[in-house]
């Protein structure tokens, strides 16, 4: 450690340069964010804390959306059919076993109800990648996106799974350690309990997803990605290393999927449909492909976006917060911005938001000079 | 035997616009190599445009205009969001048309609003007596002008000098190039008949039944059709659009003694479990070029 007091950027091995937290800025950063995020449910208001969960809970959608797309190059439109198998495996596992109407396990405990949702995902996820290794790029897409359809309609029929259209069915309960985070305790308000698991339940599974692509398989995935035939002659396994991104990608959507309904309580069949896919693809052109933090940042973004836009008719006098009345409404100006965001990142910041840090960091690591 | 015609016929109604559809997809496929997924929008553009020129002309010449600003719109959009794309991944640019749709969608539905938009065409749900079969006349109609729209498209591939520059820009770019071909006149004429394509195909599918948001969908479905006929091929579009078409015309009609747990509207997710199924044997569809691979 003497080499380093002096040179903290000197690396003798490539453990150090490979590791979480290579730099000091990082350590320190990385602590204080880490402080703001557990001190916020003190300083927010609920409504604030609900959406922030909810984007934690997105972040864990975009990384593994971000492992297969990002990492491994597959064009997956097909994200909202692996949130819903996840939304459907929990509130099944956790649901009431008394009911006549809909299937329920009554198992409340979130990690049992989590893994099954994410293992079920996963499997689904690995009956569906023999058709990915066979098909590249576009048509991959294609094929993916008729997954949702089908899966959509599998949703809206299974009434005793789903609830059927228009009546859904209770999102899963979660319980840990006798504690009921859905409703208002002593000491926590609902909204501050479910933020704060939805925020530990992130950092494992970003820790987890950020180990797994800087090790053997990461690579392998983005020698994939880059030219899958020159990653067959140094050795890459093609298709097992496509089928493991599809399983794990479907395996975070699961438990994504399984969380996301926590909040609302309620699933509806209908809501797991292509605009949903694109959803998540948004987050991670928006936030970054390929990287881990890019997916948080783009889940954020996503999400607090309809929050913010709705505070515009306050400011945008010509906006109007209802339907009905005339002129444009809040609703179309968000999806019109959503969209308009898409192309713009996409055609001015191909790296999205982490590019636009990385930029900066870059800038003031240099400073004053330009390059 | 009579419901079995009038079942086909029907589902060459339908097929002809997925074909129509599907045309607009593959012209644009072949001159960028990218799934265009502002498709649906165009769809919705063409068919908003008409449902409103209607109320003060005739609706022939109401088509003809709204067919050439959708085109115009068309040309546009790959002019401003897609022409600084040129050279990146296919995947980002899909990603851009997918930001596209999103984004003229909003604004036709903005237009459409939530009652449905009447067409004011001259066919409504008339039905005509053809040999004794029972048929809705606008099924007829759009059959026809799809037969006439893909043999005027076929020629203008086959044998004029533009269609022949399309060609030579679709086979080889940078050779093209070289020819004298202006790549990016062909990019823009791509975009401007796909798009004139898709709104014509959206004219015919709110013939009858009026228009709503909720339409784009159908579009959607030209997907499992160029995929089933192969990307890049123009015959497969329009056979493999046809062929979904009756196909699911005939579950449509005969699929309901199924079990119930396929549900009384399985026909809609037919199209996609094709496309899955012929995938799996052919992954290239069924006349599409497989791609050679140089190393």
């Amino acid at each position: 450690m003497t080499a380093r007091t002096g040179r903290p950027l000197l690396y003798l091995s490539y453990g150090q340069d490979m590791a979480l937290l290579n730099t000091s800025a990082k350590r320190g950063w990385t602590l204080v964010l880490a402080i703001g995020a557990v001190a916020l449910p003190f300083l927010l208001t609920d409504d604030l804390l609900v959406v922030l969960a909810t984007a934690c809970v997105a972040s864990i959608g975009a990384i593994g959306l971000n492992i297969v797309t990002g990492y491994g190059g597959q064009v997956s439109l097909g994200h909202a059919f692996f949130l819903g198998i996840g939304a459907y495996t929990a509130a099944a596992i956790s649901g009431d076993p008394d009911s006549t109407r809909l299937i329920g396990f009554g198992i409340t405990s979130v990690p049992i109800w989590l893994l099954g949702a994410g293992l079920v995902a996963g499997l689904a996820g690995l009956i569906v990648s023999p058709l990915a290794a066979r098909l590249r790029g576009l048509y991959l897409a294609v094929v993916t996106l008729g997954l949702v359809f089908i899966g959509e309609h599998i949703f809206k029929h299974w009434k005793h799974l789903t609830g059927g259209v228009g009546v859904g069915r209770p999102a899963a309960v979660p319980e840990l350690f006798g504690i009921q985070f859905a409703v208002d305790g002593e000491v926590f308000t609902k909204a501050q309990k479910l933020y704060l698991l939805m925020l530990v339940l992130l950092v494992i599974f970003g820790v987890l997803a950020r180990n797994l692509v800087r090790s053997r398989v990461g690579r392998a995935l983005a020698a994939v990605r880059d030219r899958d035939l020159a990653a067959e002659v140094i050795g890459v396994d093609v298709t097992r290393y496509k089928l493991i991104a599809f399983a794990v990608s479907s395996f975070y959507a699961g438990v994504a999927g399984a969380l996301l309904y926590v909040m609302i309580g309620f699933v509806e069949p209908g809501s797991f449909n292509l605009a949903l896919s694109v959803q998540y693809i948004a987050m991670i052109l928006i936030g970054g492909v390929a990287t881990i933090s890019g997916s948080v940042l783009g889940a954020l973004f996503i999400t607090l976006l309809p929050r913010v836009t709705r505070e515009l008719p306050a400011v945008l006098p010509f906006i109007s917060s209802s339907s009905g009345s005339g002129g444009i409404t809040v609703f179309q100006v968000e999806t019109i911005l959503y969209g308009l965001l898409i192309i713009g990142f996409l055609i001015f910041e191909p790296r999205g938001l982490f590019g636009i840090w990385n930029r900066l960091r870059t800038y003031w690591k240099s400073w004053p000079f330009s390059h | 035997m009579n419901e079995f015609v009038a079942t086909v016929v029907r589902g060459l109604g339908n097929g002809s616009i997925y074909a129509l559809l599907a045309l607009g997809f593959v012209i644009v496929y072949k001159s960028m190599r990218v799934i265009s997924f502002a498709q649906p929008a165009f769809m919705m553009a063409g068919a908003l445009l008409v449902s409103y020129f209607v109320l003060s002309m005739n609706f022939f010449l109401a088509v003809v205009v709204a067919l050439l600003l959708t085109a115009l719109l068309g040309a546009g959009v790959e002019r401003l969001a897609l022409r600084p794309m040129i050279g990146k991944p296919v995947f980002v640019i899909a990603i851009i048309t997918l930001g596209v749709d999103i984004v003229v969608r909003t604004v036709v539905n903005a237009f459409i609003g939530l009652d449905i938009r009447q067409m004011g065409d001259p066919w409504g749900l008339q039905q005509v007596d053809v040999l004794g079969v029972k048929v809705d006349q606008r099924h007829l109609a759009t059959l026809v002008t799809t037969l006439i729209v893909v043999a005027a498209l076929f020629a203008f591939y086959r044998w004029s000098r533009t269609g022949l520059a399309m060609r030579a820009a679709s086979s080889d770019q940078e050779v093209a190039l070289a020819q004298g071909v202006s790549v990016g006149r062909v990019f823009s004429l791509s975009w401007a008949l796909a798009a004139a394509l898709a709104g014509l195909a959206g004219v015919f599918l709110s013939t009858g039944i009026g228009l709503e948001q909720n339409l784009w969908l159908t579009a959607l479905k030209a997907l499992p059709v160029i995929i089933l006929g192969g990307l890049d091929s123009l015959g497969g579009a329009v056979v493999a659009g046809l062929s979904i078409g009756v196909v699911e015309a005939l579950v449509g009609s005969y699929g309901g003694d199924l079990h119930p747990i396929f549900g009384g509207d399985f026909f809609l997710v037919v199209p996609y479990l094709l496309m899955l199924l012929v995938l799996l044997v052919r992954p290239y569809g069924l006349f599409g070029t497989k791609e050679v691979e140089r190393i």
